[in-house]
């Protein structure tokens, strides 16, 4: 199963807020090419998506399942990540 | 939001926070829970399964009306090759009778029945609000700020309860950044089968269940396991691994996933596995040397924020419910003095200390470490039993005693003697 067809399981409410930013699209850009630009293959949603066309990192934040896997991933501390509004977000239904 | 002031404002609807905000309220103080969730349960996940002595601790006999899944009868631990399986299994009847020893559960359904109880004790239960930040004065916590509007409340103390991923905790400096070495990722798919079917699969009864743990190739070289558990008319079944490990091999964890369900030995016990849910969580890993602060000046940690997890054992949820008990009985001793401060909150710690919670972790504290440094050699061994098996049990005219000697030289090929005299030794003291 492809994991769009894997998201479609899980109802997620996005919060009209962007709770997901990059800091220093400079810094994902050029530092982090080298490693390869982590949170774009750990986030188990794949939330963070290297344009090579606008050469930055796109943040599909309404995908998030809110584990937080990508922030701790990232080498430069370049992620500011919070909690999505109560009540927004996702919403497990089995958990 | 109400307008009053708490005793006690508990930050997270999980099993520690419900625990304490439970226990409290019994005590007769005046407590708030905040769940940023639509629900409580919501955003929670484990495996999972939750065991029934620290649960009833806190509320007896709870297995008579808690939406469960399964009693587990069986645990089985699975050592995986890309091809093979080498089993083992422990079932006891006594597992399927009262007071049980676990159960399957399904958090986000577990949690909202634990959450109403908490509310029918008496606690103030506030859903869909956010904490954004703590609120001190000097060194002292005294309150919360929400998202909601006039949403700040103030308390005499505070229990953070907010999990794998403590914002709040690491906003605040009480915990330290995560170490990307030191937290497992885990995903995981609620398959649906029919109730029959699955007894019929797993050999068990209607209101019987069993537990999987794998080890072995299925994590691709990462320190990590994996685990299929049965539900009632569904599997769990996921995977974690170290979250610098999938950096480290640039694995895809929902490819992970889909690889695990094409191995031989769990292709046909998933059939027609219809998946209802995908879901993710963190999982700190740092066990007894990764315990962080334990409090402050009006503030109390527990359960994973704490970092309470016993990744061997595959134990946290009781360890959650256990520390935040303990926290709600340090602070009705501290309300009794009318003591918040951190003097009066540090009975926590040896509490703590003196409690399984922290006796187990200090049994593996090197576990972490041991496994960290040696994937290769694991996954060496793991091999090395799983061909064994498949040697000793092929009949193809060879005698036993010439599979015996190709088996001990196979294992002397890949690692010397004294490696290995070494390797036994060293696993002797990270379990003993």
């Amino acid at each position: 199963m492809n994991l769009d067809d894997l998201l479609f399981t899980v109802s997620v409410k996005p919060d009209e807020e962007v709770h997901i930013k990059i800091k220093d699209q400079a810094v994902c850009r050029d530092k982090c090419k080298e490693q390869d630009r982590p949170c774009t293959y750990v986030c188990p949603a794949r939330v963070y998506f290297f344009s090579e066309e606008e050469q930055k990192i796109i943040v599909s934040y309404e995908r998030c399942l809110e584990d937080g896997a990508c922030y701790v991933a990232c080498p430069y501390d370049n992620i500011d990540w919070r909690f999505p509004r109560g009540g927004s977000g996702v919403s497990y239904k089995f958990g | 939001m109400p307008k009053e002031d708490f005793d006690c404002i508990v930050i997270g609807a999980g099993p520690a926070g419900s625990a304490a905000a439970y226990i409290l309220a019994k005590n007769n103080l005046k407590v708030c829970l905040v769940e940023k969730g639509d629900f409580p349960g919501s955003k929670n996940l484990m495996g999972g399964v939750l065991y029934s002595r620290p649960t009833c601790d806190i509320i007896p006999d709870f297995y008579k009306e808690a939406p469960l899944e399964r009693p587990i009868v069986e645990k089985q631990i699975w050592m995986m090759k890309s091809s093979s399986t080498l089993k083992f299994a422990f079932r006891d009847k006594d597992f399927s009778r009262e007071p049980y020893n676990s159960f399957s559960v399904l958090r986000a359904k577990f949690d909202k029945w634990f959450a109403d109880k908490v509310d029918e004790a008496g606690v103030y239960v506030i859903p869909k609000t956010t904490v954004t930040d703590l609120v001190k004065e000097g060194s002292a916590f005294v309150g919360i700020k929400t998202d909601r509007p006039d949403g700040d409340l103030r308390a005499k103390v505070i229990v953070l309860a907010e999990g794998g991923n403590p914002l709040l905790a690491l906003k605040t400096g009480l915990c330290a950044p995560l170490d990307p070495k030191k937290v497992a990722l885990s995903v995981k798919q609620i398959l649906f089968l029919p109730e029959e079917k699955i007894n019929e699969r797993f050999n068990v009864g209607k209101e019987e269940g069993i537990s999987i743990e794998m080890l072995g190739d299925i994590t691709e070289g990462m320190v990590g396991t994996g685990f299929l558990y049965t539900n009632k008319n569904t599997i769990s079944l996921g995977m974690g691994a170290i979250i610098a490990d999938f950096v480290k091999q640039k694995i895809k964890p929902y490819e992970l996933i889909e690889r695990l369900k094409e191995h031989p030995s769990i292709s046909p016990l998933i059939k027609d596995g219809v998946v209802r849910e995908y879901a993710a969580h963190m999982i700190p890993e740092g066990g007894y040397n990764g315990i962080g602060q334990l409090y402050d000046d009006g503030i109390l940690l527990v359960g994973d924020t704490l970092g309470l997890v016993n990744a061997i054992h595959g134990e946290g949820s009781n360890l959650a419910m256990i520390s935040g008990k303990l926290a709600a009985e340090t602070i009705v001793e501290a309300a009794s003095k009318n003591d918040f401060s951190k003097s009066g909150l540090a009975s926590y710690r040896q509490k703590l200390f003196d409690s399984l919670v922290v006796k187990d972790l200090h049994k593996y504290k090197d576990a972490l470490a041991y496994f960290e440094g040696n994937q290769p050699t694991t996954d060496l061994y793991l091999d090395w039993l799983t061909s064994s098996a498949k040697e000793m049990l092929t009949v193809n005219g060879q005698t036993k005693k010439e599979k015996q000697k190709k088996i001990i030289k196979n294992l002397y090929k890949k690692r010397s003697r004294r490696k290995v005299i070494k390797d036994a030794f060293n696993l002797w003291r990270v379990f003993k």
